[in-house]
């Protein structure tokens, strides 16, 4: 298998006035050239921080530790500007809001021209005939006029069709994209999500999906990585993950959901509680006050991550349908 | 500012059929319009004469894309803008007819609460002067009596009155802040409620625990509620009867598993069909429309769903579908409907 990215004890704090805030602690994570993960969590779970930090977009606030491999490359060894580099061609993201995460005051041509001109080399004629390329790839009606406008006079829809075309404008190795639907309407929703996915085989990108929506990711992944207060809780194939979930926060989640799939007017169950404050860590599991099958042993001692013999991987003592 | 009969008239809304006045409803809305200005020339008609009723003790729900008017029609019934033509009549009183201190006197028996929670409270006030404010303007009550109606409001919500009532609206979560907002709009005992994209805004674990605490609300009270929302699957959890909006118009009105077993409209269809399925063995259903909404200024003439849908004919163009009923307390403005 042609390992691409690698995350080894990957952990992230920030200073703020109440002491540090551990937004991921100690992530184990390979991702192989070709893959779709999904990465799954409630807000506040460290999902967005943890796709940020990878690529090295995090504030002076922040504190990385662990390690960074991108195709054998140490990133976490390189300074900020070395790893600027890899962005474009090998990492790209596309945000979750796409009137925020474009210039308002900019066409959309020069911003998706931007990349070309500096991280290919190509000139302006040669980007702006790309861009158009891009634009019609992406499924904008009529690019050229698309091109002059400025985002404010776009849908959301089509706005996040110019952010995805600026993310792969480069042709990234690796993708990310966080909550790429989140502010779209369902129809959009759909749209998105298999443009997306043709984008991927097309261009043979890895992608690294972060969501709160396990319908989402269902569709779209080959492998599921669901985290909780900065840890990976559960990590599995897609298939295996909705089959035999092991852990109680992975089941509570799903059972949280209305489905269409459900009779109407049934109630829906619970998870009560919030997520722990990441300033005070838990002594024991993360999830336990939260748990409905909670014991002594929990709250005292930390689970470690169990690995099946089929790679699914869990962080409880007792695991759903018994251990292994 | 009110637009002149005939062309209140040249919006035609699709039918009545679905109205069941001899049920005595709730509320009967009819031919409700609601215009903005554009610019000196133009209007864009956010609501575009919609008729509907609701009987007591029903969830119903209004679904459709963003900028189909939902919002709007949910506010046109609180008169928040007062609407530019059709009539509402709550409790057999036509409240567009009256105004001044009548209006506000029919006020306190409908309540809203908003899909952004943290930013619909006052961020100044404590949250015990927040839920007292209603009962203030209305007095209800003297200063000890109303304190002791917030705590039983608070502890009705799921919230602690002895840790929350001191503190403001910054210091909650959203979930929690949508908790707040409900025991504001039940206060003064409404008998109906609208929800405007109540739990949009929230994680799935925190939307489970509101859509939960408004069914309850709903059954102690005995509350009737609208329930504005994008979202198809959360529809389905908690309405009665479900109504399809679309750029203004309604598309189609039936009970919850009767849509969406069965949609009769193709951009029920289409609507239904996009709800991505968390399960990896369902296979993804390929009834997609395409693009996006046309602008509601310049709607398209006959269906205004024509020019995204895949069936449509000449007669489409020409003609402003009806609705029509198609099974029983199933009615769709379509003049070709998706046959099972």
């Amino acid at each position: 298998m042609n390992q691409l990215l690698k995350l080894s004890d990957f952990s992230v704090s920030f200073t703020t006035p109440r002491g540090d805030l551990h937004a991921v602690r100690g992530v184990d994570l390979s991702v192989a050239k070709g893959e779709s993960i999904g990465i799954v969590g409630e807000s506040g779970s460290g999902k967005t921080v943890l796709s940020r930090a990878t690529m090295g977009l995090m504030p002076s606030t922040a504190t990385c530790t662990g390690s960074v491999e991108f195709n054998g490359v140490a990133l976490s060894d390189l300074s900020r500007a070395e790893v600027r580099n890899y962005w474009g061609t090998g990492m790209a993201m596309i945000f979750q809001d796409p009137l925020t995460s474009l210039n308002p005051v900019r066409r959309i041509g020069s911003q998706l021209m931007e990349g070309l001109i500096v991280r290919l080399g190509m000139s302006k004629d040669q980007a702006r005939a790309r861009s158009v390329e891009l634009l019609e790839r992406v499924r904008i009606p009529d690019p050229y006029a698309a091109m002059k406008k400025y985002p404010g006079e776009l849908s959301g829809g089509m706005r996040q069709r110019i952010v995805i075309a600026i993310a792969i404008a480069c042709t990234p190795e690796l993708l990310f994209a966080d909550e790429p639907t989140t502010a779209l309407d369902v129809t959009v929703q759909a749209q998105v999500l298999e443009l997306l996915a043709e984008l991927r085989q097309e261009f043979n990108m890895t992608m690294i999906l972060v969501t709160h929506d396990l319908g989402v990711v269902a569709g779209q992944t080959d492998r599921v990585v669901v985290m909780y207060a900065g840890e990976i809780v559960e990590a599995a194939a897609t298939k295996d993950l909705f089959a035999n979930m092991k852990m109680p926060y992975t089941e509570a989640l799903m059972k949280s959901i209305p489905r269409l799939d459900q009779a109407s007017g049934q109630r829906l169950r619970v998870i009560t509680g919030r997520l722990p404050d990441p300033t005070t860590p838990e002594p024991g599991c993360s999830f336990a006050p939260r748990c409905e099958y909670a014991t002594d042993k929990c709250r005292a001692e930390k689970p470690p991550l169990v690995t099946m013999q089929n790679g699914h991987q869990y962080r409880c003592f007792f695991p759903i349908g018994g251990s292994l | 500012m009110l637009l002149p009969d005939w062309r209140i008239s040249l919006m035609a809304g699709s039918g009545k059929l679905h109205l069941r006045l001899d049920s005595d409803p709730l509320l009967i809305v009819q031919d409700l319009v609601v215009q903005y200005k554009v610019n000196r020339k133009s209007f864009v008609s956010a609501v575009a004469g919609i008729s509907f009723d609701v009987l007591r003790g029903e969830t119903l729900a209004i679904v459709g894309e963003s900028g189909c008017g939902k919002s709007t029609l949910g506010k046109a019934i609180m008169q928040l803008p007062r609407p530019q033509g059709g009539t509402v009549v709550l409790d057999g009183v036509n409240i567009t007819a009256l105004d001044g201190n009548d209006l506000r006197d029919v006020r306190p028996k409908v309540q809203m609460i908003f899909q952004d929670a943290i930013s619909s409270l006052d961020p100044r006030l404590q949250v015990k002067n927040i839920i007292d404010e209603p009962l203030k303007v209305w007095k209800k009550g003297t200063s000890a009596e109303r304190s002791i109606k917030v705590d039983n409001l608070l502890n009705s919500v799921g919230l602690d009155p002895v840790v929350v009532r001191d503190r403001r609206p910054y210091e909650f979560s959203g979930g929690q802040c949508q908790r707040i907002s409900i025991a504001r709009a039940i206060a003064l005992d409404p008998v109906l409620l609208v929800c405007d994209e109540p739990v949009s805004a929230l994680d799935v674990s925190i939307q489970a625990q509101i859509l939960n605490l408004l069914q309850d609300m709903k059954e102690k009270l005995g509350l009737t509620l609208i329930f504005i929302s994008h979202d198809l699957a959360v529809v389905k959890a908690v309405s009665t009867r479900v109504l399809v909006m679309y750029l203004g118009k309604i598309c189609e009105v039936a009970t919850p598993d009767d849509l969406y077993a069965h949609p009769a409209h193709h951009y029920s269809r289409a609507l239904i069909a996009a709800v991505p399925i968390p399960d990896p063995e369902v296979g993804v259903d390929k009834i997609r429309v395409t693009g996006e909404p046309p602008s509601p200024v310049n709607p398209p003439s006959g269906c205004r769903f024509r020019t995204r849908c895949e069936s449509a004919t000449e007669r489409c163009a020409a003609e402003e579908p009806q609705l029509q009923e198609v099974g029983l307390g199933h009615f769709v403005a379509c003049h070709h409907p998706v046959t099972n």
